[in-house]
């Protein structure tokens, strides 16, 4: 048995623990947002967050998981309550067939913990590693600067964020 | 409902998947077969195929509205846009309507969604069949009330009567006969009365990509689904020789491997499981033969060898004398990708003798043909539904792997199988764009003038799309396999190699040479904007060079030519807003023109770029880009500058970095570090899209307008930022440094 922490929920799954954790999040779990892109670690499609930092899921085995906390765009929020990244994402119309995205926000998001208020410049070189075939990426620049607007406000407000990130 | 289906499909709820309804076949392919009575008016956009108007919207009695096109998003936004067209014409909120888009068993047969033409065609059948409908909705008010149909007006979802007196569409359409032609004339809204059109509406499928949703093919996962993977040849025309699948059969989770001739594929119950179990498969294959590709640095030689069917597709005689100056230029380009960020997937069920498949191809009911020849199936028998892939782009990998997934699932029948390619599947067999030559000639006279212009493009066809069935991969793989349709040139004016080689500008004396090549190198196909991509880049690349000749500003000089008066406030819009002319560019910077007008008769597109080449590493980095587009009336002016943002970000991408790599064993760009393309460190600095709209004037495609103007005004400021000028694509650090003798 694996035990993975996904999005503050414990799971014990079993499954052959040099599987992808990809696979774990998408077969195991229905989560839909970590996307197979390369299997390789050269599109940034899958990336997910692992105690802060960025990772490529689809490189990285359940084995060496265990006890880390893993997140998933599924959890900063849902359509009908979006967190501050995907409430950014919606405004900015961020996305064409959006394939890319969740991994996009997923490093935006390891980004934006590290360093809430970045240049144009460390937010480029942050999302070097992800690939978007549309051609969506000066909208993903301007979604990522509109999210660290929006999360230094919730954090400035007296009351919490109503949002998940956090 | 096929929305409730998808849904209960995607979630597992419910139980098993419901597949084993009856497929409410007979009124849509009733009619679809119908043909316009003879000599009747045509109709407008694609009510002339497909002319009754319950085949494109649906009301119940509660009001609800459902919306049928067979085109698909790719994307592109075409989902909001045609809801935003119902919503206009019929007078609903568009909360109120459903759509359901590109399925062989419920929605009209639009053929591809391709070419820039979902507006022209399903957009404009949309907005003439909602403006129909909403008048006999006000005419059956008005047998109602006792009014005169003409005081009486349709208002969110309801017809309201000047005393205040409301019918709704609910109440209205009981007894309604929707089952009638389309009539030529519609009563079409009066663009100052548009409330839905025209406005940058949110698009309808972004809040679920962005939280997790699910929203493509890939995110599929009924109850029982299993998950196959192929095993392709080592190289194209490899033949599997012989094959030991003990060890994959061995390993935990695996239930069966499927062969016919040389299609190998594997099935298992989880999908890393099924994918060590394609590569335990991989290992117990014999492949043999195959015939040779050529050496890569000899492409450009093999094509010109290569028998050529020669076509003039311009001719215009009438001698200047007086030339005072004459240039020749080629140009090249190597294949390039598709290069989905998503590899190609499709989920496929074989049920009670109907076979269902999920899938991302841009034509349904092309792939339905493909499918039930393939299958030897009548075509009734095999239902494709559109669910969203990752962005296309053209003709990827999304039928091959259709086919791929029909064949599985005849072998396990009952479940549903799910197979994805890997990477190096999606980027060694995908059909590519082909390699392309261009020569032009042009003559000038003493006042800087063209006097004469001379251009032929040489190019493969850019369509082996399903149709016939031996154009699906797998089809070409089996014990009895199907022979790939006989390549033939498209027709003028959309063209396909030869897409936009006749030039908007005016000339007194042009020809223009198209040279089919139908003998195929490599596996080839349509990629976003055909042809039109090269010729545009070739043709305005030469503009340049003739405008150097002349001495004149390259803006001036493509006025200079150009009467088409919307093509000129295009070049002068982006001009102005570019700044262009106004102050030198410091050294190691570029400013360059490109414009065009997509196949001639789309959309009207001008970029205008700033680069700077670092003369130590050859690399590029544009700076600042600014666009106009003129796509006639725009119905979300925010979808349109999406559209056009991508597709010069995607044009520069192709222009400095994209080349599939070969050899005479194989292709050798099989994944993103052997086919590099744009990362974020390259892309522009600044970006504006700037648009004309047109109110009330018909649309325009825009979905691949941008793609040779970009690549030209990117083209453009490198030549002069570089000091030298490149004419073989892509502009790589390697060539930009040899030419300047780094």
């Amino acid at each position: 048995m694996v035990n993975l922490k996904v999005n503050g929920q414990q799971h014990s799954l079993d499954i052959d623990p040099e599987t992808p954790l990809l696979y774990a999040l998408r077969d195991e779990l229905g989560l839909n947002a970590a996307k197979y892109g390369c299997g390789l670690g050269q599109c940034g499609s899958c990336t997910v967050v692992v105690d802060g930092e960025a990772v490529f899921s689809c490189v990285s085995p359940v084995l060496l998981l265990e006890g880390r906390e893993i997140t998933t765009l599924e959890g900063l929020g849902t359509a009908d309550a979006p967190g501050a990244l995907q409430r950014a994402f919606i405004e900015e119309q961020a996305a064409q067939c959006g394939y890319c995205i969740p991994g996009m926000m997923m490093r935006a998001q390891a980004l934006l913990r590290a360093n809430p208020n970045p240049t144009d410049d460390e937010i480029r070189s942050s999302l070097q590693t992800n690939l978007c075939r549309c051609g969506t990426h000066m909208r993903i620049l301007k979604a990522v600067r509109r999210a660290a607007g929006l999360m230094q406000r919730a954090d400035a407000s007296p009351t919490p964020a109503t949002g998940a990130v956090r | 409902m096929s929305a409730e289906l998808s849904r209960r499909g995607l979630l597992g709820v419910g139980g098993a998947l419901v597949l084993g309804f009856t497929l409410p076949l007979r009124a849509q392919e009733a009619g679809q077969s119908a043909t316009p009575p003879a000599k009747a008016p045509p109709l407008p956009g694609s009510l002339k195929t497909t002319p009754e108007l319950d085949a494109w919207l649906r009301i119940d009695a509660q009001g609800a509205v459902t919306l049928f096109t067979g085109k698909v998003e790719l994307g592109q936004g075409v989902r909001t846009a045609v809801m935003q067209i119902a919503a206009e014409e019929l007078e609903v909120p568009m909360e109120r309507i459903q759509l359901v888009s590109g399925d062989t068993g419920r929605t009209p047969n639009e053929g591809y969604t391709a070419g820039s033409q979902s507006m022209q065609e399903s957009g404009t059948a949309i907005r003439h069949a909602a403006a129909q409908v909403r008048e006999l909705l006000i005419g059956r008010a008005a047998g109602q009330l006792g009014l005169d149909a003409g005081s009486l007006r349709a208002e969110q979802g309801a017809v309201i009567a000047a005393d205040g007196r409301r019918l709704s569409f609910g109440e209205l359409v009981t007894g309604l006969d929707l089952h009638v032609k389309a009539q030529p004339e519609s009563r079409l809204k009066a663009p100052d009365q548009f409330r839905v059109m025209g406005q940058p509406v949110p698009r309808v499928d972004i809040p679920a990509k962005v939280t997790g949703g699910a929203a493509y093919v890939q995110d599929m996962r009924p109850e029982g689904m299993v998950h196959a993977r192929v095993v392709r040849p080592p190289a194209p025309g490899a033949r599997l020789a012989l094959l030991d699948s003990s060890a994959a059969e061995a390993l935990p989770g695996v239930l069966g491997v499927v062969r016919d001739g040389s299609f190998l594929a594997v099935v298992a119950e989880r999908e890393w499981q099924a994918i060590k179990a394609m590569r335990a498969l991989a290992a117990g294959a014999r492949w043999e033969g195959g015939p040779g590709l050529p050496e890569q640095r000899d492409l450009f030689a093999t094509m010109r060898a290569l028998p050529t069917e020669s076509y003039s597709i311009l001719d215009k005689n009438a001698p200047v004398p007086g030339t005072a100056k004459e240039l020749r230029a080629t140009y090249t380009r190597q294949y390039q990708a598709h290069g989905s960020i998503g590899p190609s997937c499709a989920l496929a069920q074989f049920q009670d003798g109907v076979m269902t498949v999920w899938t991302h191809s841009q034509g349904v009911y092309p792939l339905r043909g493909a499918l039930s020849e393939m299958l030897r199936m009548p075509a009734e028998q095999v239902r494709c539904i559109h669910v969203e892939g990752s962005g296309c782009y053209g003709h990827n990998g999304a039928d091959d792997v259709a086919a791929d997934a029909v064949l599985v699932a005849r072998a396990m029948p009952g479940r549903p199988i799910r197979l994805q390619w890997m990477r190096e599947q999606e980027q060694g067999w995908e059909p590519l764009s082909p390699a392309m030559i261009t020569e032009a000639g042009g003559k000038l006279d003493a006042q800087g003038r063209i006097i004469n212009w001379d251009y032929g493009v040489w190019s493969n066809t850019h369509n082996t799309r399903p149709g016939p069935a031996g154009n699906l991969l797998a089809a070409q793989h089996l014990a009895e396999p199907f022979t790939p349709a006989t390549p033939r040139p498209a027709p003028q004016p959309a063209g396909a190699g030869d897409r936009n080689a006749i030039p908007l500008y005016t000339f007194p004396n042009a020809q223009v040479m198209h040279h089919f090549i139908p003998q195929m190198p490599l596996r080839v196909s349509a990629l976003r904007g055909l042809g039109a991509f090269m010729n545009v880049f070739s043709i305005e690349s030469f503009m340049d060079e003739l405008a150097d000749a002349a001495g004149a500003d390259p803006v001036e000089f493509r006025l200079r030519h150009l009467e088409d008066e919307r093509g000129r406030a295009v070049i002068q819009l982006a001009a102005e807003k570019f700044g262009w002319g106004k102050g030198r560019p410091a050294p190691g910077i570029g400013h360059g023109f490109g414009f065009a007008r997509y196949k001639n008769y789309a959309a009207y597109c001008a970029v205008a770029a700033e680069v700077t080449v670092e003369r130590e590493t050859g690399r590029v980095r544009p700076l600042r880009v600014v666009a106009a587009v003129d796509a006639g009336q725009v119905i979300n002016p925010d979808g349109l500058r999406n559209q056009v943002e991508g597709a010069i970000i995607q044009s520069t991408s192709w222009t400095l970095y994209e080349s599939v790599g070969f050899t005479p064993n194989g292709l050798t760009s099989v994944d993103w570090s052997t086919y590099p393309m744009m990362r974020f460190n390259a892309v522009p600095r600044q970006m504006e899209v700037h648009m004309i709209d047109r109110p009330g004037m018909p649309f325009l495609g825009a979905g691949e307008t941008g793609q040779g103007p970009a690549a030209a005004a990117i083209g453009n400021a490198v030549a002069r930022a570089a000091g030298q000028r490149l004419r073989d694509l892509p502009m790589t650090r390697e060539k930009i440094k040899a030419a300047i003798g780094v």
